[in-house]
């Protein structure tokens, strides 16, 4: 796209054309680009080279596991019913995807507008990182056709699963209604869009209770398993809590870690507003994120205390559990206070990189690593590693997809000018 | 101006209504300290008379028509088995029950333990079930209704046993598979399962679970020097059905002795009543904070004009 603009191509960023004509369709999914120069684009990019060769191997594993069950691409555990689709998948997508429901709250209901450059990034982190985590759902399952039971045939409503199978069902919903005003954008239609604006603030106060509770439940499914997840990772009274709290910085970290990827690849994709604003927007963000963090890693000590666990510490769990808190609580902790108190945009960055790696062990370390302690240690299946890193693959690409159109990363002129 | 903020907090009680409707019953969870239905029938098992003899897995077999085993029932290395570097053999989709034999400290001969579902007063599986497909019945056994299971396999992460398997190798119609006490054809008609029917060593010991646990501590209280003092079942977990006495320490038997004495629901109830919470004062907590964060501010949208006209009215 960079050397295209050398030639004075233009990509759509507005309602009309520089001609005062209106963009077709088609048009539009070009990005404003001829088919050829639109191709030429696709192919010179070595991105997406990996990407087709991920595909290639990744998408008839998929469809392997679909035609010869779930036992022919995992080691069909009895002990680990939970692999990697959920332990990755449902445990580490969904707080990285806390995004949304953060931002929302930010902008429209503290009425924080100068963090409106960022906000729809951060809704479509979190629609997407949803979207995912149903996605790995589905391959998870063993019969994905029934996933509309417990919403209507057969209620298990003591059930935790059935809260957040609830939630994560209705916050899709008003997800997609969030995201689909920079749809309606895109597509034109103006009545749609001023519809879903108005119900701003309702989708987003439904976006809290739903991200509070399911986050929070993701944490308590766990709870069921008193016996098999180590006594340092499990906590009857916080595990919510736990869970709840480190979704702030996780998704606050992951919108830096995203916006960090799109300036430094798409940057002639964003606008002026979202290039200017995203120094002083990360230090921001970063400051949100390194308060959660350090709620999280109290409420983690707490824990621990009020279950008089310290004896575990002596032993190897121990020294993994201290490893994750000192390793990936605290000092990102520190890296991100560094950057903040001296307004250093990549120190943050990189602190910001560092949380959510410890973010995805921590949900590792509850779901697979520590859980049957007292048995064994599996390793994920190759098939399954394989369909994970296929599955994340095409969340990238469906990503990319949609930042290089839709106006998130930019404004429409029109309306930008006004 | 006004007009506008009363409209959206409206708009704001609303979603949380409706997020509220969207979401019922949440609330009316597992009864307070349910200790298993009266009459329920249990089994007693005596560690102490059984041989390994494995007539038991062949019963079980046969009764649950389920697939021929890899080795026959008569083959006895099956206890020197060894999985995933220190595993005994456990339950699956295809052995309901499983015999396995320990070698504990200071005794002089081997002793061995039938394995099989427990048949929990208050069942992890059933509680964690979010399509509901188990059932504990007034009989006292534990089924399940594999025509509505989704296969998230929850109850296999929450039995603190290990006791549900899954069909993993079924494309089409993968389920879960353990023991339900025979409870389709033989509990309902008041008959013993086949696995105690079979013992040629009366391991077993079949009636209501309340007569059991009085000839279990009659055993203990009559033979001290046989017995450990410690029923493993009367309450763990919320008391099983099924239950064992034995005459070495338990955890020398392969039993998991540090499972709680409450069912494990109590474990996720403490989040469970945030629930209600969560959804009743978080609506009007975040649209009153909306309300005074937006007091006296301009509304104004940069991306959003439309929505500025309209507050201008």
């Amino acid at each position: 796209m960079k050397k295209l603009a050398t030639y004075g191509v233009k990509p759509h960023d507005a309602d009309l054309k520089a001609d005062g004509e209106k963009w077709s369709l088609m048009e539009k999914l070009l990005l404003g680009l001829t088919l050829d120069q639109y191709i030429g684009q696709v192919l010179r990019n070595k991105f997406n080279w990996l990407l087709g060769i991920i595909f290639a191997i990744g998408i008839p594993v998929i469809i392997y596991r679909f035609f010869f069950s779930l036992g022919s691409v995992t080691h069909a555990s009895y002990d680990y019913p939970w692999g990697l689709f959920l332990g990755f998948g449902l445990f580490c997508m969904v707080p990285l995807s806390a995004s949304g429901f953060m931002l929302g709250t930010t902008v429209e209901i503290f009425g924080r507008h100068d963090f409106e450059p960022i906000e729809r990034l951060a809704l479509l982190n979190g629609l997407l990182g949803y979207f995912f985590a149903v996605v790995y759902l589905l391959v998870d399952l063993g019969q994905p056709w029934r996933l509309s039971y417990p919403m209507v045939y057969s209620w298990g409503p003591a059930a935790v699963l059935f809260l957040v199978g609830w939630h994560v069902a209705t916050y899709l919903s008003v997800q997609v209604a969030e995201v689909s005003t920079a749809f309606f954008e895109w597509i034109g239609f103006q009545r749609g869009y001023d519809f879903i604006r108005k119900g701003t603030v309702g989708l987003t106060v439904s976006g809290i209770i739903l991200s509070t509770l399911h986050q929070g439940a993701l944490g308590a499914l766990f709870l069921y398993a008193p016996g098999k997840v180590h006594p340092l990772w499990y906590s009857a009274p916080f595990q919510w809590i736990h869970f709840f709290t480190s979704s702030i910085p996780a998704g606050l970290c992951m919108v830096i870690c995203v916006s960090t990827i799109v300036i430094y690849t798409m940057k002639w994709r964003c606008d002026d507003r979202f290039i200017d604003n995203l120094d002083r927007i990360t230090i921001s963000l970063a400051k949100g994120a390194a308060m959660g963090l350090i709620t999280y890693l109290i409420i983690k000590i707490i824990a621990v205390a009020h279950d008089n666990e310290w004896a575990y510490l002596a032993t190897g769990w121990g020294y993994w559990w201290l490893l994750e808190i000192v390793g990936f609580v605290i000092a990102p902790l520190i890296v991100l206070s560094y950057g903040i108190h001296h307004k250093l945009v990549g120190i943050v960055r990189i602190g910001a990189f560092w949380t959510v790696a410890g973010i995805l062990l921590n949900r590792l370390n509850t779901a697979l690593i520590t859980f049957n302690w007292k048995l064994y240690q599996e390793i994920p299946h190759k098939y399954e590693i394989i369909i994970s890193i296929t599955i994340f693959a095409i969340y990238i690409t469906t990503y990319r997809f949609i930042l290089n159109r839709l106006p998130i990363l930019y404004q429409f002129k029109d309306k930008a000018e006004k | 101006m006004s007009k506008i903020t009363r409209r959206k907090f409206l708009a704001g009680s609303a979603a949380g209504g409706a997020a509220m409707m969207l979401t019922p019953a949440k609330k009316a969870f597992a009864s307070g300290s349910f200790e298993g239905f009266p009459d329920g029938m249990g089994v007693l098992v005596d560690l102490t008379r059984c041989v390994g003899c494995r007539t038991c897995e062949a019963a079980c077999n046969k009764e649950q028509q389920l697939p021929a085993p890899d080795l026959p029932f008569d083959d006895y290395s099956v206890f020197d088995e060894i999985h995933h570097g220190n595993q005994k053999r456990r339950t699956t989709d295809r052995a309901y029950t499983i015999v396995n034999r320990y070698e504990p400290e200071g005794a002089d001969k081997p002793l061995y333990r039938k394995i099989q579902c427990n048949h929990c007063n208050e069942p992890a599986c059933l509680t964690s079930c979010f399509v509901n497909a188990y059932t504990k019945t007034p009989e006292g056994a534990v089924i399940y209704n594999s025509h509505v299971c989704v296969g998230c396999r929850n109850c296999m992460i929450a039995c603190p046993f290990h006791i549900p398997a899954y069909t993993y190798h079924s494309a089409i119609n993968p389920v879960i598979k353990k023991c339900i006490f025979c409870y389709y054809t033989r509990l309902k008609e008041g008959k013993p399962p086949a696995c105690v029917e079979s013992c040629p060593q009366q391991v077993m010991t079949f009636g209501k679970r309340k007569d059991l646990m009085k000839i279990a501590k009659e055993r203990i209280h009559k033979n001290p020097e046989k017995y450990v003092d410690h029923i493993y079942g009367e309450k763990e977990v919320g008391g099983t059905g099924w239950f064992y006495i034995s005459s070495a320490p338990f955890e020398e038997a392969g039993f998991d002795i540090t499972l709680p004495k409450k069912p494990i629901i109590d474990n996720v109830k403490d989040f469970l009543a945030i629930v209600p919470m969560v959804l009743t004062i978080w609506p009007a907590l975040f649209t009153g904070f909306h309300l005074l964060a937006t007091k006296g501010k301009s509304h104004g949208h940069g991306d959003d004009h439309s929505h500025d006209e309209q507050e201008g009215h």
